[in-house]
């Protein structure tokens, strides 16, 4: 079941209208008329709604059941995508996917957060939050990717790693903490892209990366708005004001410097053409790829440390 | 041991006050454990843990550095590095700036970390450790920073290196820059392995959240102090997320080892004697150490790192 946002509904009159029309075109093409001048109307609303989203409604956008998720990218923007399965220690974590596929001819590694669009599959996937099994098949994935010279890329959208008594048992901090520690040190270039929600260390787990690019209404924060809430307020109510005092958007990223680009949306955002989007993210993605694998192992990590080791700011140093 | 009750000076922490817990000489004190009326003087020299059931109290972090350091030779760096709020966080008309100038004058350091050179019974070291009581040491930029140029600073001075959690996670004020600070640390850590020297990891309670999600968890030796809480999330966090009451004995130190996620628990009386005896061991290399990434250190490093000697073991 889709999602209704609930800062769309002063347009809902003007698109039940102009659907109204879409169908009386079949037989009246003053009624396409009229539908092409609606929908002129509406395409000016929604490029006016969108440019002003507040953080909060922005983490609904990217919280849409129709949003496309990473195995929606791998089948439109990727080919031959061959799922691998496994941590080769205890299960299979479906929250996170991953396997080799071609971008553009090329061959790349793909590991990613998956979320469900309805709530069987969100239950199948656990709503995109991983446990140990996941980070661990990520760094099979990220080992097996060093050894044969196959870039990495990332998708990110996640509500924050799983919480429970069976995941601390496994280890859930050895694995992110590895994780992250593997991805520091990866001999191949790593590319991230938060395509929708990116919260807590369950995002930074696969989220160590050359390049980080952010879809224009994702984002990005240490803990969900809802529990950064409950840990400053004590109140999960606050989320629409933690989303705001966090500073989330992809927009405040890019200007924190902390991600490298911001990839536009189609019109009304990624939920409404899955395609448009997989075809922008695609062409953004492939002359990243080829800048980076033209760069030498030895300054590729160099300028990864630095881009981690040198995060500021600070005041009252010795030096 | 004598060890609180005497207010030594030698260590040159900037402490307020208010961090040097009162030793009023009548006082009772319960054990939240086993109920036990206590002594406070007699506990106190006990190293604060219950003589009746070992259930061990949380210290200050200058009753930390005080128990497990040789006397005097703690050496703090960067006493003055501090959160410069890179989000200018504020909430109801209050500022994260003005609540951090609160937070230094309860917890008595500019930050919730310090770092600095030290000796345990002889072997020099680094030694990092979170203030608790500094917003219960949770992790900013600065945090990560200093973690970052602990790391910095046993790589060049050829020492091992101590990390001493307590922090109850990332520090939500700072953001995504608070989250970051788990791959800064990480990414730091990387370069250890360059020279070779053991990096030991103590867990104390609670090291929750962000701090074991990246560098405390990374540790050579990892060594938790006996009923530790130690998790990915705090126990309300799960509670909820499971919608029933905790399991007794979830996330903690002895949960840990059970699991096989870290090395020891080791009771507080014999930390000091435990990281030590470690310490001479994993410095006391006789063969050469092949170690990675050579090519990229510059040459007169290298050749110092391919010679290691042992620094300074014993007395
Ligand atoms: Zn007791």
């Amino acid at each position: 079941m889709a999602t209704s946002l609930e800062f769309e509904a002063p347009l809902s009159e003007l698109q039940a209208e102009l659907d109204k029309a879409r169908s009386a075109a079949v037989v009246n093409p003053d009624s396409g008329r009229n539908a092409d001048r609606l929908q002129a109307q509406l395409n000016e609303r929604l490029y006016v709604l969108y440019q002003g989203l507040n953080p909060w409604q922005k983490l609904q956008v990217a919280r849409h059941s129709n949003r496309p998720h990473p195995l929606d990218y791998l089948r439109l923007a990727f080919t031959d995508f061959t799922e691998l399965h496994g941590d080769r220690c205890f299960g299979d974590d479906k929250a996170i996917v991953g396997g080799p596929a071609f971008l553009d001819g090329r061959a790349v590694m793909v590991v990613a957060h998956q979320k469900g669009h309805d709530t069987r599959e969100n239950v199948r996937r656990n709503f995109g939050m991983a446990g140990p099994e996941g980070f661990r098949k990520a760094q099979r994935l990220f080992k097996l990717a060093e050894k044969l010279g196959l870039p990495v890329i990332t998708m990110i959208d996640t509500p924050g790693a799983n919480v429970g008594v069976a995941d601390e048992e496994r280890g859930q901090v050895e694995a992110i903490a590895s994780s992250i520690a593997e991805m520091c040190s990866l001999k191949v270039p790593i590319i991230s892209v938060v395509t929708g929600e990116a919260n807590s260390g369950g995002a930074l787990a696969i989220g160590v990366a050359d390049r980080i690019l952010m879809l224009e209404h994702s984002t990005y924060s240490v803990a969900s708005p809802e529990a950064a809430a409950v840990i400053l307020w004590r109140s999960a109510q606050r989320a629409p004001e933690a989303a705001e005092a966090m500073r989330i958007t992809a927009q405040d990223m890019l200007n924190f410097k902390l991600v490298d680009m911001v990839i536009p949306e189609p019109l009304g955002g990624a939920h409404r053409d899955a395609t448009g989007m997989a075809l922008t993210v695609r062409d953004t993605l492939i002359p990243v790829v080829t800048s980076l694998v033209s760069m030498g192992i030895t300054d590729l990590l160099e300028a990864r440390y630095r881009r981690y080791r040198d995060l500021g700011p600070f005041t009252g140093s010795d030096l | 041991m004598d060890l609180f009750r005497r207010r030594p000076r030698h260590l040159s922490l900037p402490f307020g006050e208010h961090n040097q817990q009162e030793e009023p000489d009548n006082l009772w004190i319960r054990c939240p454990s086993c109920n036990e009326q206590l002594y406070e003087r007699e506990y106190i020299d006990n190293l604060r843990v219950c003589p009746k059931c070992r259930f061990h109290f949380r210290l200050s972090l200058y009753e930390r550095l005080e128990t497990l350091l040789d006397a005097g030779s703690f050496e703090e760096f960067d006493k003055h590095l501090r959160s410069s709020d890179p989000l200018n966080f504020r909430s109801e008309g209050s500022a994260y700036a003005d609540k951090l100038i609160e937070y230094e004058r309860k917890a008595g350091t500019a930050e919730a970390a310090v770092y600095g050179s030290a000796s345990v019974e002889g072997v020099p070291l680094v030694v990092a450790a979170n203030n608790f009581a500094f917003q219960g040491g949770s992790m900013g930029v600065a945090v990560g920073e200093k973690i970052a140029r602990a790391v910095d600073l046993a790589v060049s001075r050829r020492v091992p290196l101590l990390t001493i959690s307590a922090s109850g996670g990332a520090r939500q004020h700072e953001g995504v820059y608070a989250l970051m600070q788990m791959a800064k640390t990480t990414a730091a850590l990387s370069r250890l392995s360059r020279v070779g020297m053991p990096y030991v990891s103590l867990l104390t309670d609670p090291t929750v959240g962000g701090v074991p999600a990246s560098y405390a968890m990374l540790g050579d030796v990892t060594i938790a102090e006996p009923g530790a809480f130690i998790g990915f999330a705090g126990p309300r966090v799960i509670e909820q997320a499971i919608r029933q009451k905790l399991p007794p004995g979830t996330a903690t130190a002895e949960s840990m080892l059970a699991h096989g996620m870290i090395d020891m628990v080791c009771s507080r009386a014999e930390l000091r004697g435990t990281i030590a005896r470690l310490l001479r061991l994993l410095t006391g290399a006789s063969y050469p150490r092949h170690l990675e990434d050579q090519a990229s250190l510059p040459a007169e490093q290298m050749a110092a790192g391919m010679h290691i000697e042992r620094t300074g073991v014993g007395d």
